[in-house]
């Protein structure tokens, strides 16, 4: 019965996939190439930037890259916190 | 009580800290020309750090400084951001006027590898670098440390004697 309900679950997952891989547009052709174009056009003339990914993070998706130092900022106040160690009289130096 | 490695780890970290730092600060500076940026080479820099941890064992007592340059970083990096509020948040309000040094490109195109363009890209860059970079070594060298779990007071002097 297990084996049979993972069976049934494994080919439905893997048609699901299987339906996503043959619906997929050919490498290199997005559906709406409208943005792709104004990046790689603007970030040059604009921002006189040759590294079209930087301007892309810097830029135009700023906020994003905002969000990701201030997740680095939380993940170091974690640890800071996790890995904090209580002054002890006896210990001295570390 | 200290943990360090053999003579020739020390003499080739000693060798090599000094051109990965300036590699990190190379990718940071030029972030907008070439391949990479403040993120990796704030990774690069922290990978300096990763080096002298492993040779030497500890970093001294720089905990409150590698934060307070990260907190800066970041900090800076908002503030950038928010100056150009006139516009959009995020908006390059000194691009073409080569802010720091002065003239800009000729045309606008291609750029053949001039520092002081980009506008806010290259500061935000710089300072995401230094706020990565330090996070990063902080991170490190928080993991690094030996005996660094919480422990309550006063139950950890023997625990602490037997693991040095």
């Amino acid at each position: 019965m297990k084996k049979a309900l993972a069976l049934v679950a494994f080919f439905v997952i893997f048609s699901f996939l299987l339906l996503g891989v043959v619906q997929m547009r050919p490498f290199g052709e997005p559906e709406n190439e409208d943005m792709d174009d104004y990046f790689l056009g603007d970030s040059q003339k604009r921002h006189e930037v040759n590294n079209v990914v930087t301007a892309v993070l810097f830029d135009y998706r700023g906020l994003d890259t905002l969000g990701e130092a201030t997740i680095l900022f939380a993940a170091v106040s974690g640890v800071l916190t996790v890995l904090r160690r209580f002054k002890d009289k006896e210990e001295g130096e570390k | 009580m200290k943990w360090e490695m053999s003579r020739v780890v020390k003499t080739v970290t000693d060798i090599l800290v000094a051109p990965i730092i300036i590699f990190g600060i190379y990718l940071i500076l030029h972030g907008h020309l070439t391949p990479g940026g403040g993120f990796q080479g704030g990774a690069v820099i922290a990978s300096s750090t990763a080096l002298l941890i492993i040779a030497y064992g500890t970093l001294g007592k720089h905990k409150k400084d590698l934060s307070s340059i990260e907190a800066v970083g970041l900090t800076l990096f908002i503030l950038i951001a928010f100056l150009g509020i006139g516009s959009t948040v995020f908006y390059n309000y000194i691009t073409g006027t080569g802010f720091p040094f002065g003239g800009s490109l000729p045309y606008h195109g291609p750029n053949p590898g001039y520092i002081n363009t980009g506008g806010t890209i290259t500061f935000m860059n710089l300072m995401v670098g230094i706020e990565v970079a330090a996070a990063l070594s902080l991170i490190l060298w928080m993991m690094s440390k030996r005996g660094g779990v919480m422990e309550p007071k006063g139950s950890s002097s023997k625990k602490a004697e037997v693991k040095d």
